[in-house]
């Protein structure tokens, strides 16, 4: 199996290689700075946000005569420095029976095949594990998490198409909590953040849930694509407000974006991130490790 | 952005330093707008080749005058003026092959497509999933096909689910069942893949080479990042692309990305997604998109003066 590593790696070859261009000059002067700035605004962390490493980079390192590995792993080690304290990793409160937790996005980041492969990591524990089908809109997606709850071992509660998403929360958390199962995850619609009635309606699935267990959802996660760029910030910020996010999830790492979004969301924010996808099978799920995450961006990964 | 334009000083002719100050926050609007960087440099460069020593009308300000070259210069860059049909002048059944990476919205953009063709061209469009990868894929497509049909007296249907038999194999029987039962147009849907996946970039090239689309159309997130560059490259080269779909464009992203396609891989941008439901499909208007990735909604009227 690759690790998050190595995974991160295959996608990174491409960027890399132009990175290491850059690294082969020896004296850290404005013009490899400037080439390093654009580097990470290609790597989507925004305009602003890698001026900003940039600077700090500047202060600490203009002017030396370093070899190319230095370079790199100083940067990495600047960016490394940001995402530290949202490097949270994620674990259900085993005193809760159930832990709840609300999976929440826009539309296909990868909601429902993540709730899929953090069942099979929890069912691997030993975790008994509930899933419910919160999609009641999107044509087949009742049937898509079925299919994940048959690999993974973990009964899936599902309504009809067009259904209530709220009562089948509801009627989720009461089943869970009357078997005392350890984690229910509540797949959700994917919906725009800009689109209010479809904000509400998930408001409205947390306030129903609140009726039966007013400390539910224990978690309300939002899953993030990699491959997005700026709008993730407005994803995060109109989430965050209307229902309350406790952390967030960046999959599809093992494509050739490189998510630098999420530096500009860990300054920003300061939310969790606590794990990401590298695949679509189920073991393909990583906490988030800082460091690699920074590594990665700068292109690090790919020297063996 | 439009303050940088109205502060630039009046005078007979552009000059160099006025295109200059205005361009830097032009590249500005556009990264934010998620253009990719090496997009964003070759626009940049060729405005300020075309604006600098441009004449400047008596009643409009040289920053008035710099912002239309920069609009009509990013509408032409979209693909300018006028909408650019689907090619359905193949014999039937016309192959339309969607492509792109995952979640980007080929399934639904499937079930879009087949609406229109269906209703205001009246053909009879055949849907066919070659999703194996994905659980429940190929029932995604069937149900959106029943949706659709409805709409459309039965002339939109889905080729039956075989299970077991892989992508090349059910294109090939899709193709045969379009022929057999006189189908105007048959969508072939294909599983989401990475641009660096190998495995899977060769499988949808053979997919090609079995069924000749008339059409190739790779769908792509409006809220797609830098990436956009690699993912046009891949695909352009590796499958070859006649026109792209923007979904999402519902969303409040400023859609860059549009930009990023076009100027990779050169193919028209032919539609837009503007909501999950089958009937939210839109030609695309590059007059609004490069209002939208500038930020220059509010420039529109100044910019008709000059
Ligand atoms: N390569 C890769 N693909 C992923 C990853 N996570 C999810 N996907 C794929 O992305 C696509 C969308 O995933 P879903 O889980 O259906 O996304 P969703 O957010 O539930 O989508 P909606 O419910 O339609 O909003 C599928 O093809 C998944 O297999 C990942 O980490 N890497
Ligand atoms: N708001 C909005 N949602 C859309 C649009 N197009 C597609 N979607 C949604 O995006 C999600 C993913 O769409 P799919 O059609 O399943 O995407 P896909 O590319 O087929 O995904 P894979 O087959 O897993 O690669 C679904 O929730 C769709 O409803 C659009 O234009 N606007
Ligand atoms: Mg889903
Ligand atoms: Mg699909």
């Amino acid at each position: 199996m690759a690790g998050f590593f190595s995974r991160l790696k295959q996608g990174l070859s491409r960027s890399s290689e132009r990175l290491n261009s850059v690294f082969v000059k020896r004296l850290l002067d404005d013009d490899t700075l400037e080439e390093l700035e654009d580097e990470l605004i290609a790597a989507d962390l925004g305009p602003a946000v890698a001026e900003r490493i940039i600077t700090k980079f500047r202060e600490t390192s203009f002017g030396q005569n370093v070899t190319s590995e230095e370079i790199r792993a100083t940067l990495a080690h600047e960016i490394s420095h940001v995402l530290e304290p949202v490097a949270v990793p994620f674990t259900p409160d085993p005193e809760k029976k159930p832990h709840v937790v609300l999976v929440v996005g826009v539309n296909g980041t990868g909601k429902t095949t993540t709730i899929g492969k953090m069942a099979h990591q929890y069912r691997q524990e030993g975790k008994s594990v509930t899933l419910v089908a919160g999609d009641t809109f999107r044509a087949a997606a009742v049937e898509q998490l079925q299919v994940w709850g048959e690999r993974v071992g973990a009964p899936v509660i599902a309504g009809k198409q067009g259904g209530d998403a709220a009562g089948l929360a509801y009627d989720g958390l009461k089943r869970a909590t009357e078997e005392k199962t350890d984690v229910l995850l509540v797949d959700t619609a994917g919906r725009l953040h800009n689109k209010n009635a479809l904000m509400e309606e998930l408001a409205k699935i947390i306030r129903v849930m609140k009726k039966f267990d007013d400390t539910a959802p224990h978690s309300v996660l939002l899953v993030l694509d990699a491959t997005t760029g700026q709008n993730a910030i407005e994803q995060v910020r109109v989430f965050q407000e209307l229902v309350n996010v406790s952390g967030l999830i960046v999959t599809k790492l093992d494509g050739s974006a490189r998510g630098g979004i999420v530096v500009a969301l860990a300054e920003k924010f300061k939310l969790p991130v606590h794990m990401v996808g590298v695949g679509e099978k189920a073991e393909d799920l990583r906490p988030f490790s800082a460091q690699d995450y920074a590594r990665g961006l700068v292109g690090e990964a790919a020297t063996p | 952005m439009s303050k940088v334009f109205e502060g630039l000083s009046r005078g007979g002719k552009l000059s160099e330093s006025d295109v200059s100050e205005a361009m830097r926050e032009v590249r500005l609007a556009m990264l934010e707008a998620d253009v990719a960087l090496p997009v964003v440099r070759s626009f940049v460069k060729n405005v300020k080749e075309r604006a600098v020593g441009g004449e400047v009308l008596d009643d409009v300000s040289p920053g008035q005058a710099v912002a239309k070259i920069v609009n009509d210069a990013l509408i032409e860059a979209l693909g300018g003026a006028g909408v650019v049909p689907l090619n359905l002048s193949a014999p039937a059944p016309i192959p339309f092959l969607m492509v792109g990476l995952q979640g980007a919205g080929k399934t639904t953009t499937s079930g879009k497509l087949a609406l229109r063709l269906a209703g205001r061209d009246r053909k009879k469009v055949l849907l066919a999933s070659l999703d194996v990868q994905r659980p429940a894929a190929q029932l995604q497509l069937q149900q959106l096909a029943e949706q659709v049909g409805q709409q459309t007296e039965g002339r939109v249907t889905s080729l039956a689910i075989v299970d077991g038999q892989q992508p090349v194999e059910i294109a090939r029987r899709a193709m045969e069942t379009g022929r057999r039962e006189g189908y105007d147009v048959v969508v072939l849907d294909t599983a989401g893949r990475l641009a660096i996946d190998e495995a899977l970039m060769d499988e949808v090239r053979q997919v090609r080479d079995a069924t000749s689309p008339a059409e190739t159309l790779l769908v792509v997130d409006a809220m797609t990042g830098q990436d956009a560059v690699n993912t046009a490259q891949a695909f352009k080269d590796q499958i070859g692309i006649t026109g792209v779909v923007m979904s999402r464009m519902d969303g409040d992203a400023r859609g860059g990305a549009a930009l990023s396609m076009k100027a990779v891989t050169g193919a028209p941008i032919k539609f837009t997604g503007s909501g999950e439901k089958v009937s939210a499909l839109e030609e695309f208007h590059p007059e609004r998109v490069a209002g939208r990735i500038l930020g220059l909604g509010d420039v529109a009227g100044l910019v008709e003066k000059a």
